[in-house]
């Protein structure tokens, strides 16, 4: 049918350095969820702080990690800090290129949930003698975390998406890395990257099943 | 200095141009990954999960893989396994049409369950056909709950149009890329490079969010 030979066995021998390959990816995209939701969180407190400055701040990082694109973040981390003199290895700068990204939607998706979270609460907890902090953190926390459950998961898929990227900085120990050298080494181009493609999809749907599967555990009423 | 740039008048125009490129595969694939997507959206919703289950999962498949591998392998599959002569830009807005038309199809099925159904029956008990009731009472209430995740969606689009250089596409992020390449400069080209992006999305993104603060309340 086609006019070219089609090297499966090849390409699949490299099979194992893919799934390597893959848990690089998969370490990258959770540890940046995990910063992103710590600074998410960070930058919730400074809107809510009533701080003119720590609310800039933080609509600042926001606009900036929502209006350009990711490529052009983790861009910036790897070669605009290289400019102030900071050098950083491909996969910190790919991991705090997403962490910046997934920070900022992250934090926008808090804001969301905050909407459906009555001030009552906070009023009551503060008459209760909490500090604010201690009311934002026993009382409104969990169920921010909670609301914003499911726009996390779709946060987390993204963030392994964006893995991907990691090759403009040279990034070259996660999926798509070593999917491209190969193809450098072998030139069985789309081999190579149908099976990445499959490894990808099912990590993803894994992730989506997964969290589906969590939330109906951990939010049963 | 921080203006003190070596960046020429030619080198200005070159950036232009790959600005001008990111603006052109985004209209391009927004425009048919729309269409698309409100075909694809009207199918789903009409035919029930059942019949458009072999859509879903295509159209999921899009939603699930980096685009940049999506890109890799289309041009892959096009110019090595076909043998067709075809140039990146054409894969690139292919692509990323087809990649829009994904999210969009999810967009406008909800836009249209978002109608109620019993002001659909009550359309066509008055004699409406089925396309009456999609164009003059579907389309404009769906429209209104979809235009907000529309217009992001078009933003999310020109962002992810950096990507299109991996079929050597020369857009704004890759020309800012070549001259830093060539000037040495990193941080002056990326903070040009980024400041566009900006200031495109920035305010239509602000837009959206208004219109749906103002549609939302009443």
């Amino acid at each position: 049918m086609f006019n070219y030979n089609f090297r499966w066995a090849q390409a699949l021998n490299s099979l194992p350095r893919m799934l390597e390959g893959a848990l690089v990816t998969l370490e990258v995209a959770l540890l940046s969820m995990v910063i992103g939701i710590a600074i998410a969180i960070l930058l919730t407190l400074f809107r809510l702080s009533g701080s003119r400055i720590l609310g800039a701040i933080a609509a600042t990082w926001v606009e900036i990690a929502r209006n350009t694109p990711a490529l052009f973040q983790i861009y910036m981390v790897h070669f605009g800090l290289g400019g102030f003199g900071i050098h950083l290895s491909p996969y910190l700068s790919l991991l705090i290129g997403i962490a910046f990204n997934n920070a900022g939607y992250l934090s926008e998706n808090f804001r969301g949930a905050l909407k459906g979270i009555p001030d009552t609460q906070t009023r009551s907890a503060r008459s209760l003698g909490m500090t604010p902090l201690q009311a934002f953190r026993h009382v409104v926390m969990p169920q921010m975390l909670r609301i914003s459950f499911l726009p996390m998961t779709n946060q987390m898929v993204w963030a392994i998406l964006m893995t991907s990227l990691g090759t403009v900085v040279a990034m070259n120990t996660d999926l798509y890395g070593v999917t491209s050298d190969l193809n450098a080494r072998t030139f069985r181009t789309f081999e190579l990257f149908a099976i990445a493609a499959v490894i990808f999809y099912l990590i993803t749907k894994t992730v989506t099943l997964s969290a589906r599967l969590l939330a109906a555990r951990l939010f049963r009423y | 200095m921080f203006f003190d740039t070596a960046l020429s008048t030619n080198d200005l125009i070159f950036l232009a141009r790959g600005a001008g490129m990111t603006l052109i595969v985004t209209a391009i694939s927004v425009f048919f990954g729309t269409v698309m997507g409100i075909v694809f959206g009207v199918f789903r919703y009409q035919v029930g999960p059942w019949w458009a289950a072999p859509l879903t999962f295509v159209l999921d498949i899009f939603r699930s893989i980096p685009l940049l591998i999506q890109l890799v392998l289309a041009n892959a599959f096009v110019t090595t396994v076909l043998g067709w002569r075809v140039s990146g830009f054409t894969v690139a807005c292919g692509v990323l049409s087809l990649y829009t038309a994904a999210y969009c199809a999810e967009i406008v099925r909800g836009g249209i369950e978002a109608v109620p159904p019993t002001l659909r029956r009550a359309a066509r008990s008055l004699g409406m056909s089925w396309g009456q009731d999609m164009t003059s009472v579907v389309m404009p209430l769906a429209a209104r709950i979809a235009l907000p995740s529309w217009i992001g969606l078009a933003l999310g689009v020109m962002k992810d149009s950096a990507l299109v250089y991996v079929v050597q596409v020369v857009e704004l992020l890759k020309s800012a890329q070549i001259l830093i390449t060539r000037l040495q400069e990193p941080l002056f080209l990326l903070i040009v490079c980024g400041s566009f992006y900006f200031l495109i999305s920035f305010p239509i993104a602000r837009f959206g969010g208004y219109l749906e603060r103002k549609w939302s309340r009443d």
